[in-house]
């Protein structure tokens, strides 16, 4: 994942260079200023886990971390991104490729179904959850509000609430155990 | 690709950023992009130049400063909504915010920018208008201040010029006795609501209303103080229970016709409901406040 010899069909573009982190490597590429994010993913660096419904900004399905906060790539040009850090749902999985909390909970759960805006509710909640481990202790009510970003054209809501909680359950078990040592 | 194709111009100032506004015959401010790329995307806008702003310095900056609160324009609206000092000197800041779309959007959407993009709908416009706010715009001829009052002209239209650049956002601190409020309606939490209102309650020393200001959003071409609202507060010292028909009178300042959310009659019902909980929800909050004040200065 270097440098990119894709060719926009658009090719007579002129193109500007940009480096940024994507998944924790470094990546420099010469791109088109109106190339999104979602695109640039996808199309230059063949990250096609990251997904794009509605282009326009509604359905949350192509949401990735940009400098550690949830955004949506497809709201993004890729030369605004200069210099920044992306995280995609690539990166979620561990180096062993163990599943992340949050992804595991979706698969216990039956948080998809056909999966399509799976890949940014799991950034959505990741990013949810890293800011606020008590959404474990909120209503469903709470919790469909703050996922609200996100739809699912399956409607397959009850099980992505019951994953969100409990990936926020698991969170919140092992920041307290890891707290335990300095309490003493 | 989805945008046609423009120039992409990274200004390092203002004064730069301003001359490429002068330089290209049609320019567009791409601030956090969360209303900007949509309308690039559907080539609804087909722009000569895109001006980003991020790398101009300064323009990021929150400050508390005595009366007002100044905000940068290019500010991220989550950074404004978790900004402590902020809530504290001005807590109807906080609440708005919460309404503005969802925290992803919050994340990159700016406070300028949502503001210069005036949609009727929008929160921020509205609760600038309701403060009776300010904003700072650079042009060709140096920096100018426009009132909120004069800012907004019709749907996603102002009086900035096509060469200013919007910079700062100033928000008056609340009032000393004031109660706030901001309620509005929608089919999903973080959609444009129906009707949106903005509000403060002001008490005078003997506790009775003073005055308020209230503005909504969603119900006309553009944000809309609910000046007859406002009137019947100021007259004979609103009594708590007028406030059902007082916020009766905000239902003329609806004029969008019926479309396909709701009809026109029922957004006049909407907006009267959204009145009168905002005026409570201010008087109680307001009562509050004056209350804890009382009972400090009774201990100190």
């Amino acid at each position: 994942m270097t440098s990119s010899t894709y060719r926009s069909p658009v090719n007579d573009d002129p193109t500007l260079d940009i480096s940024l982190v994507v998944n924790g490597r470094p990546v420099e590429a010469s791109v088109s200023p109106r190339l999104l994010l979602s695109d640039f993913l996808r199309h230059h660096l063949g990250l096609t886990g990251t997904h794009v419904g509605c282009e326009h900004g509604v359905c949350g399905a192509c949401t990735v971390h940009i400098d550690g906060r949830a955004a949506r790539s497809c709201l993004t040009l890729a030369v605004q991104l200069d210099g920044a850090t992306v995280r995609t749902v690539e990166d979620l999985e561990g180096p062993d490729g163990s599943l992340s909390p949050v992804q595991e909970a979706f698969r216990d759960c039956h948080g998809l179904q056909c999966g399509f805006c799976t890949p940014g509710f799991l950034m959505s909640v990741t990013a949810l959850l890293d800011e606020d481990p008590d959404v474990a202790d909120a209503s469903d009510t709470e919790i469909r509000e703050r996922i609200a970003g996100n739809l699912c054209r399956c409607t397959g809501y009850q099980g992505i609430v019951a994953a969100t909680r409990q990936a926020a359950e698991t969170i919140r078990d092992a920041k307290e155990q890891a707290d335990v040592p300095t309490r003493g | 690709m989805k945008p046609s194709r423009f120039e992409y111009v990274l200004p390092r100032s203002i004064e730069e950023a301003v001359a490429a506004r002068v330089e290209y015959a049609d320019t567009v401010v791409l601030s956090g992009g969360q209303s900007l790329v949509p309308t690039l995307n559907f080539r609804l806008s087909n722009p000569e130049a895109v001006i980003d702003l991020r790398l101009v310095p300064g323009l990021a900056d929150v400050r508390v400063d005595g009366d007002w609160i100044h905000v940068g324009g290019r500010t991220r609206q989550r950074d404004l909504e978790l900004d402590d000092a902020v809530h504290a000197a001005n807590p109807l800041i906080r609440e708005t915010l919460h309404h503005v779309a969802h925290p992803v959007i919050r994340n990159r959407g700016t406070v300028g920018g949502s503001i210069a993009h005036a949609d009727p709908s929008a929160e921020l416009p509205c609760l600038l208008l309701c403060l009776d706010g300010e904003v700072v715009a650079h042009g060709p001829g140096g920096a100018r201040t426009i009132d909120a009052q004069d800012l907004f002209e019709f749907i996603l239209s102002t009086t900035l010029e096509p060469d200013e650049i919007l910079t700062e956002v100033r928000f008056p601190v609340l009032p000393e006795r004031t109660g706030w409020c901001f309620t509005e309606f929608a089919r999903r939490h973080g959609d444009f609501a129906l009707a949106g209102v903005a509000a403060t309650l002001t008490l005078a020393e003997d506790g009775t209303i003073a005055w308020g200001q209230l503005a909504a959003c969603g119900v006309t071409t553009t944000p809309v103080r609910l000046v007859a609202v406002e009137d019947a507060l100021l007259d004979g010292a609103a009594d708590p229970s007028r406030i059902r028909e007082i916020a009766q009178l905000a239902a003329d300042v609806v004029t969008v016709p019926d479309d396909e959310s709701c009809s026109s009659a029922y957004r006049r019902d909407l907006l009267v409901g959204l009145v009168e909980r905002a005026l409570r929800t201010s008087l109680q909050r307001a009562t509050e406040r004056a209350t804890a004040r009382t009972s400090r200065e009774v201990t100190s």
